[in-house]
């Protein structure tokens, strides 16, 4: 009962007149990036990090607003998966296979509104599973020393390659990359300059807003001009939205698929690597297989085809909140950025943040379940209002969001070094999106980097230097296991992991990951 | 062949950062593994993966023909440039030029994104700097 009375007085933050205002503000962005194609949850969050800091907002109203983004861009991606076969950020592929002959037949107004309540169901059960699944973690992570902690940290970088990477030499790369980037600057333990050679801009570190927008946001646009896309997505799609009433009796024969979906996607977004993608796909394959074994309607159009991934989606993306909150580690793209959010606010997430700061995790928890019921409102009755976003063509919208990059970045630090190194990270990240080098790995490796060294040198601190302290106490020795299965998993099933989501998407977008 | 290519570079950052980290002066605080065995870590990492990458690379990737690939390193050229110039010309010229820019070479006709160039600006001055506040670059003009 004490997690209901902390949850009602983090109501009574959410609740206030500015916070409540940040929420619709939030949710109808996240709503608008996540129907855009090319614009993401994850690359939406990081643009606006820079931009929420520099407006000075509190923690827990920049908290508010960039969950709500966070949510927003989860609702809005069916949309065009929808109506023009193109899924709007990388968790709603699934929906394209179900939504888009629906919107053929003339129903596209039924498969929006439907979507929307299977999004609404996901997010607001697995916002519930959070509330309760996220004290017991912090439980576990209580009983969690330095050395548990560096393992842990390995946990995150050796499953964030995710079940379907096909290369782990790649991921793991990439991580060192990261943590690389990280250890630059004055070392926190002992103060020494380290991979600065004398370069006064570097004695603080790289800032990981630099590297994130520089990675996610500006990379985006290169690979927009490399394809020549610059056209309106919305003048490739035949459908006609129709009417957006939302219809009844189909929504109602959906609920067993709703709740499969969302069992399953919370599930997924706990675990680490797995993320809303793998979320939604798994809702979708097992969807498939309970109700159309043979093939018959799954794929042309069958309502449930599409409740199911929408569902799964939004509840890996509270999922995902869960080891990201109790922890401080995420599992996810998307995740790794919302972390990021946290830092920027000097808010270390993991079980103290419980004890000490129970104002913002409750405050949190709050606003995702008011985000949800306006994200409903939104997303059911006033889609036609986001459907109207994809007549924008491309060629114009890329620019801008490279600019609002710019100004975001250059508000927060005001120098010339700062705005050119995120150019740099802006053309390495296409460059190793070509190479199909993870660029998530490589963020949160800056993002806990310094974190992940300060544990072990503790670690080895209390050990007096012997360094089988980190294979000292059982706890470790599991985490070990479950690392070294998370990073050899895919090595044996991650080709025909892959091979398999291909098979079912038609379309080919550069994977971001979510 | 790129893996190759990828992991020489890759060889050639992780030794450089092995030395780099060789070289990091102790300060008159100590701990039992010092500033240097956790770069030690990351730069094996680092030379390991890009061992692998050598001896078994991939597929080789799309790599865009040669005008795209014109066409990704002028765009990166141009934010160079626009980051170098953006104190001192101010943020609503260089951005008007930047923006006109990268739409133009997503396809709007070239007067067209002259003005599309301008409204971005504009909007996002009006919009960021007089509404909410946001520190712009400012430049002789003041805008």
């Amino acid at each position: 009962m004490d997690t209901l009375s902390l949850l009602f007085d983090g109501f009574a933050i959410a609740l206030t007149p500015q916070n409540l205002f940040l929420s619709v503000v939030g949710c109808f962005l996240g709503t608008l990036m996540g129907a855009l194609p090319g614009l993401g949850p994850a690359n939406g969050v990081a643009i606006l990090i820079p931009i929420a800091f520099s407006l000075g907002l509190g923690p827990i109203p920049s908290l508010i607003l960039l969950t709500s983004v966070y949510y927003g861009a989860m609702y809005g991606g069916r949309i065009s998966s929808i109506l023009l076969n193109i899924p709007g950020d990388e968790p709603a592929m699934m929906t394209c296979i179900d939504g888009y002959p629906m919107a053929l037949k003339g129903q596209a107004g039924e498969a929006l509104s439907l979507g929307g309540v299977a999004s609404f169901v996901g997010a607001f059960v697995a916002t519930i599973g959070l509330v309760i699944l996220a004290p017991q973690l912090v439980k576990i992570a209580l009983l969690f020393g330095p050395a548990e902690y560096f393992v842990l940290f390995t946990v995150a970088f050796a499953t964030l390659g995710g079940v379907s990477s096909t290369n782990q030499a790649k991921s793991a790369f990439a991580a060192a990359l990261g943590l690389g980037i990280a250890m630059i600057g004055s070392d926190s333990q002992t103060g020494s300059q380290r991979f600065t050679f004398d370069h006064i801009h570097l004695y603080d570190g790289i800032d990981f807003l630099i590297a994130i927008v520089g990675l996610f946001a500006l990379s985006e646009v290169l690979i927009f001009l490399e394809h020549h896309k610059g056209g309106a997505a919305g003048t490739t799609g035949s459908a006609k939205v129709g009417r957006i009433l939302p219809d009844f009796k189909m929504i109602k024969s959906c609920i067993p698929s709703m709740a499969r979906g969302t069992g399953l996607g919370f599930f997924s977004g706990v675990l680490p690597g797995a993320g809303a993608s793998l979320g939604s796909f798994l809702a979708y394959s097992l969807e498939k297989q309970t109700v159309d074994r043979d093939g018959k309607t799954f794929g042309k159009g069958d309502p449930r085809g599409v409740a199911a991934p929408e569902a799964g989606n939004n509840a890996a993306a509270g999922g995902a909140l869960v080891p990201m909150l109790s922890l401080g580690v995420p599992g996810s793209g998307t995740t790794a950025v919302m972390l990021a959010v946290l830092l920027q606010l000097n808010i270390t997430p993991g079980p103290l943040l419980f004890t000490k700061n129970p104002d913002v995790v409750w405050g949190l928890i709050a606003a995702l379940f008011i985000a949800n019921f306006i994200l409903l409102l939104m997303n059911v009755p006033l889609v036609g209002l986001f459907t109207r976003v994809l007549l924008i063509p491309t060629r114009i919208l890329m620019p801008v969001v490279a600019m609002i990059s710019f100004v975001g970045i250059y508000s927060i630090t005001g120098s010339t070094f700062d705005v050119l190194l995120m150019v740099g990270f802006g053309f390495a990240g296409w460059l190793l999106r070509k190479l199909e080098v993870p660029l998530v790995p490589v963020i949160l490796g800056i993002l806990l980097g310094n974190q992940m060294e300060v544990n072990l040198r503790r670690a080895m601190t209390i050990s007096d230097g012997d360094w089988l302290v980190l294979v000292g106490s059982p706890l470790a020795i599991i985490l070990w296991l479950i690392a070294i299965t998370g990073f050899m998993l895919p090595m044996f099933i991650g080709r025909r992991m892959k091979s398999r989501i291909e098979d079912e998407r038609k379309t080919s977008e550069t994977p971001l990951g979510d | 062949m790129s893996d190759r290519i990828f992991g020489g570079f890759g060889l050639a950052l992780a030794i450089f950062y092995i030395w780099a980290a060789s070289i990091i002066k102790d300060s008159f605080m100590v701990d039992v593994v010092g500033p240097r065995a956790f770069p030690y870590i990351v730069g094996t990492v680092l030379a390991l993966t890009s061992i692998y990458f050598i001896a078994r690379p991939d597929e080789e990737p799309k790599w865009p023909i040669l005008r795209d690939m014109a066409e990704i390193l002028f765009a990166t050229a141009v934010m160079v440039l626009y980051a170098l110039l953006l104190s001192d010309v101010g943020f609503v010229i260089s951005t008007t030029f930047a923006t006109a820019y990268l739409t133009w070479r997503l396809g709007t006709q070239p007067l067209w994104s002259l003005l599309v160039g301008l409204l971005t600006a504009v909007g996002i001055y009006v919009v960021f700097h007089l509404i909410l506040g946001l520190a712009l670059a400012e430049g002789p003009l003041g805008f």
